[in-house]
């Protein structure tokens, strides 16, 4: 079997666990500190920690700073419609998630 | 290649304004953008409307395409006229966030691809990272709880030797960890888009979705099994044989449940620390009187217990 020659590629699960300082979050988004400060303080993405020195960022976090990107890019949004419509996304998918448990 | 209709693409018609055009534009961009949609073809869509958009919005271009004249119809085969391209000069508009146009855009604007007038890749002739790309890989509720690995098939286009665009494909074979959840992300590094030059390629983002299972409703880490009981068995209390996806278990079923009530095995959902629940949803299932000892049965039930099913609605 040829897929038996190709090495196993293990990838890190964006999740709770892992957890990213601002440069390592602002170079897995491609974006420039200042931006990812903006996303902090309308609330996209919360930072544990007093400090942007200290900041710790969980493993969603790059999801959510990407897809405000691309809303933004895209779409035209702010930073604030981008926070809205990332909740309301949140939301969304919550709900999904418990009708497809009712649904057959 | 096929004729596109942009103006039946967009929903708009042959002599909107330029306003029009622009409302439309960004009225599908909202209905189709592939983080807000779920609509099925969500992200060809995005990407039709933005090719469309691209060539109504700027108009010259939109001139151009005029000049093809409005007998064409959406899918005829199409083949640009032999004087196309004269006495008209496309200015770059910018991109607008689709990534590659089709054949019918390039074979009439694209001078032969990117490599156009207006082809961002023209921008790129220093040291670039590669772009970050996202697919969607598809497991069974099985693979979360031992963890699996999955060969993916991707396509990606890539900029030739010669500067233009190339679909390559290739495959890969990815560990999917024991324990990852629907909606979760992935991250495989330097597997997206090869950069330009010395930069490196980008991150390549895998979205992990279950495909559905015939009894078990995922949410989050927590799983969810409607389990079929006998009347007697809810209402005597018993224990049972429940499927879980780690394997069978017993259950202990307490007297008096009736239909709809919870029961939890606590950390027998999606792997995790700590590790999901699984809950198992009672469903009265109710045997079928088809024979005379079966109605017998039931008719004496009916006198032993006098029961109401519906005391609570008052009648």
């Amino acid at each position: 079997m040829r897929n038996e020659l190709l090495s196993l590629l293990s990838g890190e699960v964006l999740d709770e666990e892992i957890e990213l300082t601002l440069g390592e979050l602002s170079w897995a988004c491609q974006l420039p500190v200042e931006r990812v400060f903006e996303l902090v303080e309308e609330g996209v993405i919360e930072p544990l920690g007093r400090d942007p020195a200290h900041w710790r960022f969980l493993g969603v976090s790059v999801r959510r700073v990407r897809c405000a990107q691309r809303l933004q890019r895209d779409l035209r949004v702010n930073v604030a419609g981008a926070a809205l419509a990332l909740d309301l996304l949140d939301e969304l998918e919550r709900l999904r998630a418990r009708l497809r448990r009712f649904e057959g | 290649m096929e004729f596109k209709d942009y103006y039946q693409i967009m929903g708009v018609k042959r002599d909107a304004t330029q306003d029009e055009i622009k409302r439309a534009y960004r009225r599908l961009a909202r209905k189709y953008h592939p983080d807000v949609s779920k609509e099925k073809d969500a992200e060809n869509r995005f990407k039709e409307v933005g090719e469309a958009y691209e060539v109504l919005k700027d108009p010259e271009k939109r001139a151009a395409y005029d000049q093809l004249g409005a007998n064409w119809k959406a899918g005829q085969e199409f083949r640009p006229p032999p004087d196309w391209n004269q006495g008209f000069e496309f200015r770059g508009g910018g991109f607008t966030g689709a990534e590659r146009f089709s054949d019918f855009f390039e074979s009439l604007f694209g001078g032969g691809g990117f490599g156009g007038d207006f082809g961002r890749f023209t921008q790129r002739s220093f040291d670039t990272r590669g772009e970050d790309t996202h697919t969607k890989v598809l497991i069974d509720l099985d693979d979360a709880y031992q963890g699996a690995s999955r060969t993916l098939n991707l396509k990606q286009t890539e900029l030739g030797t010669d500067g233009r665009p190339q679909v390559k494909e290739r495959t890969l074979n990815v560990r999917i960890p024991k324990g990852v959840r629907q909606g979760q992300h992935i991250r495989l590094g330097k597997q997206g888009g090869a950069g330009t030059g010395k930069g490196e390629a980008g991150d390549l983002y895998l979205e992990v979705e279950f495909r559905p299972h015939p009894f078990y409703k995922v949410e989050g880490k927590d799983v969810f099994l409607d389990l079929p009981v006998a009347p007697w068995e809810a209402a005597l209390g018993a224990t049972v044989k429940v499927p879980t996806p780690a394997g069978k278990v017993d259950l202990k079923i307490p007297p008096g449940s009736s239909g709809g009530r919870k029961l939890r095995l606590k950390g027998r959902g999606i792997p995790d620390k700590p590790p999901g629940d699984l809950y198992v949803v009672v469903q009265i299932a109710v045997p079928p009187a088809q024979t005379e000892d079966a109605k017998a049965a039931y008719r004496e039930l009916e006198k032993a217990l006098a029961f109401n099913p519906r005391a609570r609605l008052g009648v």
